[in-house]
């Protein structure tokens, strides 16, 4: 067998993004992974790996029968919900690398506005809809704590009053999120920028922590991904974007759920991911010109942005106040608009967007990319310029 | 004699954290104390992660402890519970951290490292949850 050094993103497919799709859950995601296939120039007989994340409706068989694939070779599916989005890519990587498939198709496709609302509390239940692929949350039940805005809020208010960050701060990332989104078609909030005064007014989801405005969407989409070899991918229809990926964390704890852990002011899982991915890479900070950090909320920005090396501890708010996360500023950041102000199609889209800037594709480009960096959670990825 | 029942839903009892609920109704704050190499942790579980033991004991809590954080969820509304609810991250004073909530004082008077002390609040099913407010001494 020859051996594969590097990996590359092929082809890149999505949906629209809306409220209420028409269709199925089953039917979006074979939409965008068509769509995707069409873009790198491949079909579904050349697919022979798949991988998703938990939390997914659709099982990956009924998507490989749906669209006539034929042997697949490899099947993986990453924990921790949109926390994994981009640990599909590590694992995309480390399957092609070993020789277990040679195009691996990741996805993620779901109604949840029109079908359910996701993170929301089912009062049938008393349980969090979407909980599934989370760790144990009865304590959290038990005490009122139901969404994943309260989970993540608990953490944030000990980063909050360490650093002295306020909600306001929070606001000015949304202002900037929302600006990438008013010129970014495929973005719901396309055309309508807010203002920090239009933040601070709306209301409270979690105080004193999250407004309405800090929060991601709940919407309806899909959004598909096909990685094979560098080699491979030369000889199809789109440049090549070189990936390297990581995922890291491994304490037992988790993202937006770990209550737990001795420091909750810092992201102690993407550090890990962070020096993993960079040492990966043979990259620093200093060497990427855009990234797409996951932005379930405001106040996951500002970890990642710390966590990722951008700024030092404590300083997201000055940096997003310096205005280093517009389009000409050190680090464009959620260009798309962001979970925020694109769509929530748990992370993925936002891997997309990353691929469009290495392409120099995107609505909102970035000049001189040569490196970009996609997080979620306790995965990230870098893609580079071939 | 109070005839209201509370509208609190009833803890969720799993395998594992059986002898905490069960001490709540006594209106004990049980911690998981592992019977062979002492170690406290919250939230149970059914082995020591020390020592991989799975022979699992409990200490009850003296309870106090100091806020480590706290939020107040204003949306979705929680009709089964307080319109004030404030849910916070514990230090107890034995050295672990337990999510509960703080009763009986302002929003605005809750600072991180205040003092609390526990008691218990009742819930639907004869229930009872920890609970915290200002310690009074």
């Amino acid at each position: 067998m020859k051996a594969i050094n590097d990996v590359a993103v092929a082809g890149i497919g999505q949906t629209e993004f809306s409220k209420n799709s028409g269709r199925s859950e089953l039917q979006l995601a074979a939409e965008c992974v068509k769509s995707a296939l069409q873009d790198a120039g491949l079909t579904p007989a050349d697919v022979d790996g798949l991988v998703t994340y938990t939390i997914d409706n659709n099982e990956e068989v009924d998507l490989a029968r749906t669209m006539g694939m034929k042997d697949i070779n490899y099947f993986s599916r990453m924990p921790f919900g949109g926390a994994g989005a981009v640990g599909t890519i590590a694992q995309a990587c480390t399957a092609i690398r070993a020789g277990m498939a040679e195009v691996v198709v990741v996805w993620r496709a779901m109604n949840e506005r029109s079908e359910y609302r996701f993170g929301q509390l089912d009062a049938t239940s008393g349980m969090t809809v979407g909980g599934g692929g989370t760790s144990d949350m009865s304590w959290a039940f038990d005490m009122g704590a139901f969404t994943p805005m309260a989970w993540q809020a608990l953490n944030a208010m000990v980063y909050m009053e360490r650093f002295g960050v306020t909600n306001a701060d929070f606001g000015r990332l949304i202002v900037q999120q929302r600006k990438y989104a008013a010129s970014n078609p495929n973005a719901y909030f396309y055309q309508r920028p807010v203002t920090l005064e239009d933040h601070q007014a709306s209301r409270w989801i979690i105080e004193p922590v999250l407004r309405k405005f800090d929060c991601c969407q709940e919407s309806d989409g899909g959004v598909a991904v096909v990685l094979t070899s560098l080699e491979r991918a030369r000889d199809l229809k789109q440049p090549p974007v070189k990936v390297v990926a990581s995922h890291g964390g491994g304490n037992g704890s988790q993202i937006a759920t770990n209550h737990y852990a001795a420091d909750l002011s810092i992201a102690s899982e993407s550090l890990v991911t962070a020096r993993n991915l960079y040492a990966m890479a043979d990259l620093t900070p200093a060497d990427i010109q855009v990234a797409e950090i996951y932005d379930a909320y405001s106040c996951s920005v500002f970890y990642g942005l710390e966590a990722f090396g951008f700024c030092d501890l404590g300083e997201a708010s000055d940096f997003v106040r310096d205005g280093h996360l517009a389009i000409d500023g050190k680090l464009p950041t959620n260009t798309h608009g962001g979970l925020i102000g694109e769509a929530y199609i748990h992370g993925l889209n936002s891997f997309t967007e990353g691929v469009r800037q290495v392409r120099k594709t995107a609505v909102n480009q970035v000049a001189n990319v040569e490196n970009a960096i996609v997080t979620s959670g306790w995965s990230a990825a870098i893609l580079s310029k071939v | 004699m109070n005839n209201e029942l509370p509208l609190r839903p009833a803890p969720i009892r799993k395998r594992d954290n059986l002898f905490f609920w069960d001490g709540a109704k006594l209106e004990e704050l049980r911690i998981q104390k592992c019977n062979c190499c002492g170690k406290l942790q919250h939230p149970p579980g059914p082995m020591c992660p020390q020592c991989l033991e799975t022979d699992m004991g409990y200490q009850v809590c003296v309870g106090r402890g100091r806020v480590y954080s706290w939020i107040i969820p204003r949306y979705p509304e929680l009709p089964m519970f307080s319109s004030d609810l404030v849910v916070a991250l514990i230090e107890l004073e034995e050295g672990v951290r337990i999510l509960s909530n703080i009763c009986d004082v302002a929003h605005e008077d809750i600072r991180q490292g205040m003092e609390v002390e526990l008691f218990f609040a009742a819930t639907q099913d004869d229930g009872k949850v920890p609970q915290f407010r200002p310690a009074t001494q």
